[in-house]
């Protein structure tokens, strides 16, 4: 029974921190078709960001959340902006430029604060029993942040005017543009979003995961296996896709404690499957022009 | 037959600046380790360069003439690596053997994988391709008593006694291979007709089809070719090296040749080549060992200049610079040098 608890809270917590950073790369993807291999360099400068704030300056918690996750954010706009915006029609152009972004982003990390793992300091203390596991608060309180951001994501998006104009811009941008969308303003404003979405993510998971500058990458893999599972461009698929994958993941940890490379290997195998024989995923769909 | 080369360079190559670079270019580079005393280091650098540089030309056969945007070209290269240093360690046989058997499972690779890449385009491609590599890193650091997990397989023996020796061995393998690529990539050729063909899957594969040609067939060929090459350099690679460890597989590695590509301009044979010399031998004869500034900060200062040159100069450094040198007759699509008023063979005005 611990052993099932463990899992729950576990699956629960990792599910939810991929589910952050997959719905935003995938609602990038389904709006600009960019595959931002940077996206979860800005979950490491976010986590790093609250090291900073808060171990070596010693802020409260609040300040430092403020501060990074406005940071990060606005590095991601003008990353749009003055980077990604003009490159946006030719993929191979796109995706070398994610790269070496985030590849900046890690040596300057690298430079900054070197190759050591680090931790940021825990917000809330103490430990609560739930299924007969005692859980730290800490991830009780990453767990509460990942619920209330999934449910104003999906209120942002299903109730607001902003909603339906990103929806209608993912579907068509040409007739968005004709009934009034402003598509390049819609386009930086996902991007603002998806960035927070990646440092809301960075920000709870730097008190509980090791911190160091290549921390984007493992991350980065189960990412895009997640959203090619899910369907690239559908922020439901996303999600489920998330929890699915985090499954797998702890289950193959618990039972092969020595598997964790072989949990890559299997979640880089469903991804391969599910790109052979259903490339719109679970949920997506597939772009007209994609297919063959 | 000499008498004819002779001629080709007088009319073909001397009026036309690129060329006359190129062909300068690759004499220096057999000449002067003769003539000039080059200390181990730079000459050890050399010869990664010759090796990195086929295995950027291959992956911009596949992706920049074909248009199957690989990410994961680090696949042909670690498992031509992995090949050789096995074979080696377990059956004791000699890089001469080797290093062919490993370029062949290599090519192989290239068609085995040709096959689920078949149904998708795109940004899918590139994903599904970014996996392979990956899944091989997991299952040589999961099975480490064969493959020797993270340290890889250490005491491979040299290509050849000398730093020297090994450098033009690199040298002339990597002339054949780009060669070879040059040709069957050359969309005006009238022997072959791979070129033209690579280059209409790119435009419009469907347009392709419809004009009765085999895509599929063409398609493995381009992944068995990028396969074969890139299969050669990974062997090549852990042979003067010494050790085939897990970094011939990991995406930076993939992303290396994607880099060097897009940094000398894609789609051209002589851009890998110029994107390989500038920033991976420029960077490490500046860098010496990661003992100054230039060498700490590498990955940083090559990270940036891509951003730089996607912006700046989105075809490419040799493309860009070729545009300023040379410029082609309107008439006879002959190409001539950027200063000429008028072209050298049928006197049509340039400008």
């Amino acid at each position: 029974m611990p052993l099932i608890g463990r899992l729950i809270i576990q699956t629960l917590l990792k599910g939810g921190v991929y589910g952050l950073l997959a719905s935003g790369f995938s609602l990038i993807f389904g709006m600009a078709h960019i595959i931002n291999l940077a996206h979860t360099a800005f979950f490491m400068l976010a986590a790093y960001g609250m090291f900073y704030f808060m171990r070596e300056l010693g802020w409260g918690a609040a300040q430092a959340i403020a501060l990074t996750l406005v940071g990060v954010t606005l590095l991601g706009l003008l990353a749009y902006r003055f980077l990604l915006d003009r490159v946006r029609q030719h993929i191979v152009a796109v995706l070398l430029m994610t790269i070496a972004l985030a590849l900046a982003f890690q040596e300057v990390m690298l430079l900054a604060f070197g190759a050591h793992f680090q931790s940021a300091p825990t917000i809330i203390a103490g430990f609560t029993r739930i299924l007969g596991v005692s859980v730290p608060n800490q991830q009780l309180l990453t767990l509460g942040i990942v619920a209330v951001v999934m449910v104003m994501l999906w209120l942002l998006l299903t109730k607001t005017k902003l909603g339906v104009s990103i929806r209608a811009t993912a579907q068509d941008a040409e007739i968005a543009s004709l009934m009034g969308i402003s598509v390049p303003r819609t386009l930086l404003i996902t991007m603002g979003i998806a960035t927070a979405l990646a440092a809301v993510a960075g920000i709870s998971v730097a008190p509980l995961w090791t911190v160091y500058p290549e921390m984007w990458t493992p991350p980065l893999v189960m990412v895009m296996v997640i959203v090619v599972l899910g369907g690239l461009g559908s922020t439901k698929g996303s999600f489920i896709g998330a929890f699915i994958i985090a499954l797998v993941e702890n289950l193959v940890i618990f039972f092969m404690p020595s598997g964790s490379y072989l949990a890559t290997v299997f979640a880089l195998l469903a991804m391969v499957i599910v790109l052979v024989v259903r490339p719109a995923g679970l949920f997506g769909t597939i772009f007209e022009e994609e297919k063959l | 037959m000499l008498r004819r080369l002779l001629k080709n360079f007088r009319f073909s190559v001397l009026p036309v600046p690129g060329r006359l670079i190129a062909v300068i270019f690759f004499a220096a580079l057999f000449i002067i380790p003769l003539i000039l005393p080059i200390p181990p280091y730079h000459m050890l650098v050399l010869t990664f360069t010759c090796i990195f540089a086929m295995f950027a030309v291959s992956w911009d056969l596949l992706s920049g003439y074909t248009g199957q945007v690989n990410f994961g070209h680090a696949l042909f290269f670690g498992v031509g690596a992995y090949c050789s240093a096995l074979l080696h360690k377990y059956l004791g046989w000699q890089p001469g053997v080797t290093i062919p058997i490993g370029a062949i499972v290599a090519t192989f690779t290239g068609v085995v994988t040709c096959f689920p890449a078949l149904r998708l385009r795109g940004p899918y491609l590139s994903l599904l391709t970014m996996a392979f590599p990956l899944m091989l890193l997991g299952m040589v650091i999961a099975f480490k008593d064969i493959t020797g997990g993270e340290y890889g397989i250490m005491g491979l023996p040299p290509i050849a006694a000398t730093g020297t020796a090994q450098y033009y061995i690199c040298l002339i393998v990597m002339t054949v291979a780009v060669l070879i690529m040059w040709k069957l990539t050359d969309a005006g050729s009238k022997y072959v007709r791979t070129g033209l063909i690579f280059h209409a899957i790119r435009e419009d594969e469907i347009a392709a089809r419809a004009s009765g040609i085999n895509t599929i067939r063409y398609k493995l060929l381009a992944f068995a070719i990028g396969g074969l090459f890139a299969g050669i350099a990974g062997a090549l690679y852990v042979h003067v090296l010494g050790i085939a460890g897990p970094s011939t597989l990991v995406m930076t590695m993939s992303f290396q040749a994607v880099i060097w590509v897009a940094f000398g301009g894609i789609v051209s044979i002589y851009g890998p080549i110029v994107g390989v010399f500038i920033l991976y031998t420029l960077l490490h004869f500046l860098g010496i060992g990661g003992q100054t500034f230039i060498g700490r900060n590498q990955m940083l200062i090559m990270s940036i200049v891509v951003i730089l040159i996607l912006l700046f100069m989105p075809e490419g450094v040799a493309v860009w610079v070729r545009n300023k040198l040379e410029r082609e007759c309107p008439r006879c699509k002959l190409t001539n040098a950027a200063w000429r008023k008028e072209c050298r063979a049928c006197g049509a005005s340039l400008h």
